[in-house]
């Protein structure tokens, strides 16, 4: 090969940024385009190094905007290289237009979006606004908890994504600054290892292949546009989840690191838990072991594939909860937030219908502690309780002036 | 649990320091945490980095802390901000400056009754390192006040994690660190 191998140690102290850039580099992706923003910048500044210095056989190509690295990515998937990129909140609602185009174009792309707040105000810190943006575009939506998913989820994505039977581009995101600068202990695979993973890349309808022929990013109207649309509704809703499962179970083969689509802590006999993403849902999960020394038995549920979502899943992860609270990292702008809605759909026509409340936390990168999810697990022992919600439906957390409730 | 918190200014390198010290750590077989609060931070800006250290996998990922140790890193700081907030009873505090600890609990009067070392890693940067970046000569005093690691250890693993650097860089950081460590007190 034209390019070197580099040598880890088996436990790298790496931020969330720079595990998904080395998981870049160990797939030998032959494109990347980008465009840099905080927090996701060391994502290709780190994969652009790795290609200066010769690990990495590729191209790097620096454009003028996220709009034009996607449409880059794009241009380049669609001509059969394997294909990745990084942005964050503007950037990725910049990119929003050409999403539409890499999931309807079914192009196999990786974006890693480091989850960052979207203006006004204008603010760099993490929260789920941009990741709740990307929720209908049609992407494959993955979430990493902390730096060490940011590495293993890079692999699941290019190995569901590339599927021929799924042919789908998929985002992998992390918590902005909780995970992309956070430097924590990251288990490694060596190149060999990784690469065997994910294998060469497949391209499939490629523009390149001149002995075949083929368009891409054609227009339909009314005659044909809404079967595109259906078929790719009907393989994320088909065909990705069983791949997703296949890739976490030949990932815990090789790693021994166990990925499930729905993650549930302590909920055998939970009585009251959160559902919640990103670095919360590991937060959560030291606060329900301490709960459950003061009598309180409480679990965590953890969305890991955000799209297509997990609905018989998360009905199963609840099916014996007496009391749910949903946290939404994003600000529902009048509406009661998403997972309170997923989650109420997901169990509505089950025999559970457990005690249901939304909490809207963390905007902007403002502090989710310990002491806010001590008082919610308490707040929904009170729940239990009571046998009723004892409070409004839609509560926000850690934010400051009169207590803001709704519903 | 041990928890560190880093006071110092954008541009001194507290960042890599955390980072760095827990490099080191996780060798060892503990598991680590290193982070920082940036907002859109402007060099020379007071910011605060964070290290946590612990037998089992760290899980907690709230900025909120209740620090073991307060490291500050730039002078001023001890003067322009509050390096006591969310203090411990047994909170140990090593503060670069060119005062002696008894000169320093008189001009911080918030400093007294607590656990405080001194030493001038910004001088000792500028002597040895030719720059005033004070971050490696912190780490060499917090070997002396928690006696964590054996300093030969410690440098030797801190010349791993500097390996990038030309040589003459690393070894001016390795009498930084010893220098730092033999001056705290």
């Amino acid at each position: 090969m034209a390019f070197d191998k580099m040598e880890l140690r088996d436990i790298e102290v790496w931020d969330g940024n720079f595990a998904a850039a080395q998981a870049m580099r160990q797939c030998q992706i032959d494109v990347v385009a980008a465009y840099p923003i905080t927090p996701s910048t060391p994502i290709v500044e780190g994969y652009a190094q790795f290609l200066a210095d010769g690990y990495v056989e590729g191209e790097f190509v620096m454009v003028e905007s996220e709009h034009a690295a996607m449409s880059g990515c794009i241009g380049a998937a669609a001509a059969g290289g394997r294909v990745a990129t990084a942005t964050s909140s503007q950037g990725f609602a910049l990119m929003v237009e050409t999403l539409y185009q890499a999931s309807g174009m079914r192009l196999p792309i990786v974006l890693n979006v480091v989850n960052r707040a979207l203006a006004a105000p204008l603010n760099v810190n993490g929260d789920h606004s941009d990741m709740y943006l990307g929720r209908d575009s049609g992407w494959i939506q993955l979430d990493a908890y902390c730096p060490q998913d940011a590495y293993d989820l890079n692999f699941i994505a290019f190995k569901v994504s590339e599927d021929h039977e799924v042919r789908l581009p998929c985002m992998v995101h992390q918590d902005g600054f909780m995970t992309s600068h956070t430097a924590q202990g990251v288990h490694t695979l060596d190149d060999d290892t990784a690469y065997g993973f994910v294998g060469d890349y497949k391209p499939m309808n490629d523009m390149l292949d001149f002995e075949h022929p083929v368009t891409h990013g054609v227009q339909t109207e009314e005659d044909w546009h809404f079967e595109h649309k259906a078929r790719q509704h009907n393989d994320l809703m088909t065909k990705v989840m069983p791949k997703i499962q296949a890739a976490f179970d030949g990932f815990e083969k090789l790693s021994g690191r166990k990925y499930n689509i729905v993650e549930k802590y302590d909920m055998d006999d939970a009585d009251v838990c959160v559902v919640c993403m990103g670095t919360s849902v590991e937060t959560a999960r030291e606060v329900a072991t301490e709960m459950r020394k003061e009598g309180i038995k409480a679990g965590v549920v953890g969305i890991r594939v955000i799209r297509p979502f997990p609905f018989f899943q998360i009905a199963e992860a609840l099916k014996d909860v007496k009391a749910i609270a949903t946290l939404d990292r994003s600000s529902p702008n009048g509406a009661p937030g998403m997972l309170f809605n997923e989650i109420a759909g997901s169990l509505y026509n089950t025999p559970n219908r457990a005690l249901l409340s939304g909490y809207v936390y963390g905007l902007g990168g403002r502090d989710l502690t310990k002491a806010h999810l001590v008082s919610l697990f308490k707040e929904l022992q009170v729940n239990v309780d009571a046998g009723k919600v004892t409070t409004q439906l839609q509560q926000f957390i850690g934010v400051r002036g009169p207590k803001l409730a709704y519903l | 649990m041990l928890e560190i918190r880093w006071h110092s200014r954008a541009g001194q390198g507290a960042v890599t320091g955390a980072k760095g010290l827990a490099d080191v750590i996780s060798t060892t077989g503990k598991h680590v945490q290193a982070f920082a609060f940036y907002g859109s931070a402007k060099r020379g800006a007071a910011m605060t980095a964070y290290n946590r250290v612990d037998d089992k996998v760290i899980m907690n990922h709230e900025k909120y802390m209740r620090p073991d140790y307060v490291f500050v890193i730039d002078p001023a700081l001890v003067f322009t901000s509050d390096v006591t907030i969310n203090h411990k009873d047994n909170t140990k505090y090593i503060i670069t400056t060119h005062l002696t600890t008894e000169e320093l609990l008189k001009a911080q009067p918030k400093l007294e009754g607590k656990e405080v070392y001194t030493v001038d890693c910004i001088t000792i940067a500028n002597e040895t390192i030719g720059r005033p970046i004070p971050n490696t000569p912190m780490l060499g005093a917090f070997m002396k006040i928690s006696g964590m690691y054996d300093i030969e250890f410690f440098k030797e693993s801190m010349q791993r994690i500097l390996g990038k650097l030309p040589q003459k860089i690393i070894d001016a950081n390795m009498f930084a660190i010893q220098r730092a460590y033999d001056e705290v007190k």
